[in-house]
């Protein structure tokens, strides 16, 4: 008998509580949803999203890529590949500088890598195309005109590198060259 | 219509005839509408919105699926026993659909609704029902159907034998089976109080009858891939899911009926469309009831099922059906 009781008992609170998330559930016909209509709403990323990769320019309005391959080299899917070329004034810079978006993971490594903060990725993933081939992104579509992340950032004026109008010695925070003739004896 | 040359019997033939298809024609369409329904209010209930781009708010979403199914390829695989595998899907939606005949939709409408095996034909025809999901999955010569079928027939000999004994204490207070009896007989006081025992167990087994949430053992798609119609494509697994959806209307048809007064209501008498719209609401309250159960309970194993029908629901529809019996013998003999 004893144990009846406690069988019974058993099943009228699973029937209480089997009641009460039919009920709790319920009560979701009354809270907001909580999906975002993308293509109708905007959909909010953070700016440090991980998208659309970009190359930007130092505040002069030059190229910031230096062409060291840095990138390429850390590439777990090997989907960047540019070639080094120098200009007159002796700047490094990429002759070609090719992403494949169809191979990219948006891993961010690149970034990472990039000693001048030229490649940098995007709060954008509306990457979409019709053709594969137009996945594939020239240097012409990957420049933009500002600086991005890190704005005051000018690889040249903080390098040691003698270019065009900056001899050895006159970057920022740099000591002039040691003449080393003068601790001849 | 007497004019054109009709006798009256024709002319009564082709009126019924006529009644039966708007019937039919609506059931199937009710079904699957059902399933955009369904959707829509399980997206509600989990915080999202479910399918609401075709047309007015994801309504023609029916209509693009059902393109979609009928363009597929309908499969038969070289393994299977081809009659079973083609019987199957049509045991399973005629089975429902048949047993739609004997409720009484609004006053004088109906296709059989004086039938006088009323409800015995739906408790045949449910135990056939069963027949479509075993073939279905015996057939397929496939492990995942063969253990979906297998509990079908397990869940079967639990609920079928207390479904029956449920609508009995009905059938007593009602004293006869015809549902427009039965209809009747709820005039001065619906069935769901002095039956709330035979209403409950008859909720539980028409859950597990239409083979739904949280009784979907056979289908379990988190274990068994699709359950007895993994092996179903095109059309074929069409009819089995429209199948389901006419089984949510025909118990939650029969629900109302039996236990909520079906079209019973004020001014139901006098205007029969008013009479099919509380039919409908009624109706609609079950099937919406059915998908509430769906968004929020678990599935149980099929020995539960077993326990629960056996040794809870089993012995509840009898103290009932004895309750009852005292009741009207008491009332009969004083």
């Amino acid at each position: 008998m004893r144990n009846f009781l406690v069988q019974l008992w058993a099943v009228l609170v699973g029937i209480y509580t089997n009641l009460r998330s039919l009920w709790m559930i319920f009560l979701h016909s009354f809270r907001p949803r909580d999906t975002v209509q993308y293509p109708d709403e905007p959909v909010y990323l953070p700016p440090r999203y991980r998208g659309r990769i970009v190359l930007t320019r130092d505040p002069d309005g030059q190229e910031r890529c230096v062409a060291c391959n840095l990138c390429a080299a850390a590439c777990p899917v090997g989907c960047i590949s540019l070639q080094k070329a120098q200009t007159e004034d002796g700047r490094w810079y990429p002759e070609f500088f090719r992403i494949n978006f169809s191979r990219c993971i948006f891993c961010g490594f690149c970034e990472e890598a990039c000693p001048t903060s030229a490649i940098q990725l995007t709060p954008d993933f509306e990457l979409c195309e019709y053709d594969r081939q137009n996945l594939v992104y020239e240097k012409e579509h990957l420049l933009i005109s500002g600086p991005g992340k890190d704005p005051g950032y000018n690889f040249y004026k903080v390098a040691g590198l003698a270019v065009a109008g900056k001899p050895k010695g006159a970057a920022r925070n740099e000591a002039p060259p040691v003449d080393v003739k003068t601790l001849l004896p | 219509m007497s004019a054109i040359g009709f006798t009256p019997e024709v002319t009564a033939a082709l009126i019924a005839a006529v009644k039966a298809v708007v019937i039919l024609l609506g059931l199937v369409v009710t079904a699957a509408m059902l399933i955009w329904v369904e959707r829509r209010l399980l997206g509600l209930w989990q915080d999202r919105y479910g399918p609401n781009r075709v047309g007015w708010f994801g309504l023609l979403q029916v209509v693009a699926d059902m393109i979609k199914i009928f363009f597929k390829e309908d499969w038969t695989p070289p393994f299977v026993d081809k009659a079973a595998f083609w019987i199957a899907p049509m045991v399973a939606m005629s089975t429902f659909l048949l047993a739609f005949v004997l409720v009484p939709v609004a006053p004088g409408w109906g296709v059989a609704p004086d039938l006088n095996i009323g409800i015995l034909l739906f408790l045949a025809l449910a135990a056939l029902a069963v027949y479509a999901v075993m073939l279905g999955g015996w057939s397929s010569n496939s492990k995942y159907a063969l253990l979906g079928a297998l509990r079908s027939a397990a869940q079967m000999v639990s609920y079928e034998v207390f479904m029956g004994l449920a609508v009995m204490g009905v059938v007593m207070k009602a004293g006869s089976f015809a549902l427009s009896d039965i209809v009747a007989a709820q005039r001065h006081g619906w069935f769901i109080l002095p039956q709330f025992l035979g209403f409950c167990t008859f909720f539980v087994a028409g859950i597990a009858a239409t083979h739904r949430a949280p009784f979907d053992l056979p289908e379990a798609e988190q274990e068994l891939a699709a359950g007895y119609h993994t092996e179903y494509s095109g059309m074929k697994f069409g009819m089995f899911f429209v199948a389901e959806y006419v089984g949510v209307v025909l118990v939650s048809a029969l629900l109302a009926t039996l236990f909520l007064g079906g079209w019973l209501g004020p001014g139901a008498d006098r205007w029969p469309l008013l009479g099919f719209v509380y039919f409908s609401i009624k109706t609609f309250f079950f099937i919406m009831l059915f998908i509430l159960l769906r968004a929020a309970l678990p599935r149980p194993r099929y020995d539960q099922v077993m326990d629960g029908g056996w040794k809870f629901c089993l012995p509840v529809t009898l103290i009932n059906l004895l309750g009852t019996a005292a009741f009207v013998l008491a009332r009969q003999g004083g």
